[in-house]
């Protein structure tokens, strides 16, 4: 019953083309030039751009005076580099130390660097938002503060700044937002350890475990297909 | 006492008395908070003054964060509603449905109707329980103690209410990926519909009460005023951009994935931009939500309440993010998923932050009362700013 219900409305919900992003991505790539790298629609969902570190202010602007996007979402970032503690689903505590990590993998609209800014804006008109991102190398993380385009960016880039160490050229008072003054390290980035994990055990992990009397042999790296609505109808 | 010592304690207070000239044409710094009973949490501001006008004002914040953003990629699904419940931790309930519908979204899983019509009678209850107890807290804020008690008193019930469906009152924890924990209990429907007679009767009385006051109004009519561009820039939402005169609400503009699409109701807005227009429209919004929550009663679907989702929860790699029109504005989770039992990443989008962020600009040139009354208009809560 459920799974006929649910074809039936993902089938009329999902155009196949959406102009309304499809021109929003025309008109970031004909503004930016080579600054744009790639556009990725879902259509009727979503739209998500990468542009480069060096067209990141210039992509604000444009979204701002040629998009409509007036309404400033947020901006934060994303660490590519797979964690070197694993999942830190198990305590910690007498565990292996740091091991190598795995390559990295990017999401929607690829990647090439160890950082990626994220960014979302509005337009309160038409409804559509959009996700941008902007690839920033994990040696040297530095790019153009975004608060000439949005004034609302200066917390938001703060928050980046003390959690993933990534600087923002002439941001005014780039200082820590929620960290002591103090505090020393990136807690955001994936090789930060979650030092609470380090002192105790997780008691957590236990939910992620079978219930008793299932018969599947799967542990975490198998889901098994039964479901609760199926076994209570 | 020593004729000597008397000089110097005569000298010392000559002096006291130069530093305070000194002060009074150099400006004052004046420290609010961090435990400042105007400031409903642990927000703290700095303010330069000169004489009664602020000059400039830096708030200071991370007294209460707790980094659910690390702590989210260490945790299953499922697991993190439990800590999203805690950003706003007066409209719990609604913290957690654009997580889940992100993570629905990824799955590709859809929640039966009957679950989508309990999450919007829920989330717009959220909604009443934290609005509500605004509408008496700025009157607090200003000098008048009676409003709150009213709101304390009329919050309870619908509290009771959340409390009868989900067994939480402050933290339901309640949204599933593909549907709701369980039905509604019975004789609910009934009860709630008393409980919304009582918060419209409430709603009356905070208008003769707050906003139809004398006082009220000279104390927030021109305070406080946002233009709708630079509201839009710092990207403040809810009810604080649409008393600007923004008519954007994502429960009528956006692709949320509840029931409000398909019911009759109305988005406020009013063109001040001021602190009384803030309160007015917010006003407005508890009523319209008794509306919609009437309407999610009378028109409940039947059928079950979860779809067909399996029992360990393993979310396709991928990137989402939802946004809805929560009590304090827009809040939206950024989720990316590598195809594990835990986010990759998750970035929680929360409305309080942008809301609070516009204060610098805001508070410049104003005088130290409306500084409080400024504060209390915008309407945060600080673990929605802090997370």
């Amino acid at each position: 019953m459920d799974t006929v219900d649910n074809a039936d409305e993902t089938d009329v919900e999902a155009p196949a083309v959406d102009s309304g992003r499809d021109a929003l991505v025309a008109t970031l790539a004909a503004t930016l030039g080579d600054g744009f790298v790639a556009g990725e629609v879902d259509p009727g969902v979503d739209v998500c751009v990468r542009v480069t570190a060096d067209s990141w202010l210039a992509a604000g602007i444009a979204l701002r005076d040629h998009c409509g996007m007036s309404y400033f979402g947020f901006l934060s970032a994303i660490d590519w580099l797979p964690s070197p503690y694993g999942r830190d689903m198990d305590a910690q505590v007498d565990g292996p130390e740091a091991s190598d990590p795995e390559p990295m993998e990017w999401g929607t609209t690829g990647g090439e660097t160890r950082f990626q800014l994220l960014a979302r804006v509005h337009d309160p008109m038409s409804g559509l938002g959009i996700t941008v991102k902007a690839d920033v190398p994990g040696d040297r993380p530095e790019v153009d503060s975004w608060i000439p385009a949005y004034a609302g960016a200066d917390w938001h880039e703060r928050e980046a700044w003390e959690m993933f160490g990534i600087s923002f050229r002439g941001h005014p008072n780039q200082v820590h937002l929620y960290l002591p003054g103090a505090f020393e390290g990136n807690p955001l980035r994936k090789d930060y350890p979650l030092l609470a994990r380090r002192i105790k055990p997780w008691p957590g992990i236990v939910d992620v475990e079978l219930m008793p009397g299932s018969d599947d042999e799967a542990g975490d790296d198998e889901a098994p297909e039964e479901s609760e609505a199926g076994a209570d109808a | 006492m020593t004729d000597t010592r008397q000089l110097a304690y005569i000298a010392a207070q000559a002096a006291d008395a130069r530093v305070n000239v000194e002060l009074e044409t150099e400006g004052m710094t004046l420290n609010i908070g961090p435990q400042h009973p105007a400031t409903h949490g642990t927000l703290r501001i700095i303010v330069r003054l000169d004489g009664e006008r602020v000059v400039a004002a830096e708030p200071v914040m991370g007294y209460m964060h707790r980094g659910y953003e690390k702590l989210a990629e260490v945790r299953t699904y499922p697991q993190v509603t439990t800590l999203v419940n805690r950003i706003d931790w007066l409209g719990s309930f609604a913290n957690e449905v654009p997580f889940i519908l992100a993570a629905e979204r990824l799955m590709e899983v859809e929640a039966p109707p009957r679950a989508r019509w309990i999450r919007t009678a829920l989330f717009e209850l959220s909604r009443i329980a934290n609005v509500v107890l605004f509408l008496g807290d700025m009157g607090v804020q200003l000098g008048a103690v009676t409003p709150v008690f009213f709101a304390f008193r009329d919050r309870e019930f619908v509290l009771n209410q959340i409390e009868a469906v989900t067994g939480g009152r402050f933290h339901p924890n309640f949204d599933r990926i593909g549907g709701l924990k369980d039905d509604l209990p019975k004789g609910w429907i009934e009860e709630t519909r008393s409980v919304l007679g009582r918060i419209r009767t409430f709603c009356d009385e905070m208008e003769d009460l707050v906003a139809g006051n004398e006082i009220f109004e000279a104390r927030t009519r021109n305070i406080g005023v946002i233009p709708a561009d630079v509201g839009l820039a710092y990207g403040l939402s809810g009810a604080n951009i649409r008393a600007s005169g923004v008519d954007w609400d994502l429960r009528r503009d956006g692709d949320m994935g509840l029931a409000h699409g398909e019911l009759d109701w109305k988005v406020w807005t009013h063109p001040d931009g001021d602190s009384f227009a803030r309160y007015w429209v917010r006003l407005q919004e508890v009523r319209e939500a008794c509306t919609i929550v009437e309407q999610c009663l009378d028109g409940l679907p039947s059928g079950p309440v979860m779809a067909k989702v399996p029992r360990i929860i393993k979310v396709p790699a991928g990137e989402a993010y939802v946004e809805t029109e929560n009590p304090l504005g827009v809040m939206g989770y950024y989720i990316v998923s590598k195809g594990d039992l835990v986010p990759y990443r998750v970035k929680i989008r929360s409305a309080s932050f942008n809301n609070v962020s516009i204060t610098p600009w805001l508070l410049e040139g104003v005088y130290v009362p409306d500084v409080i009354s400024i504060l209390a208009s915008l309407y945060f809560i600080l673990g929605d700013i802090d997370r």
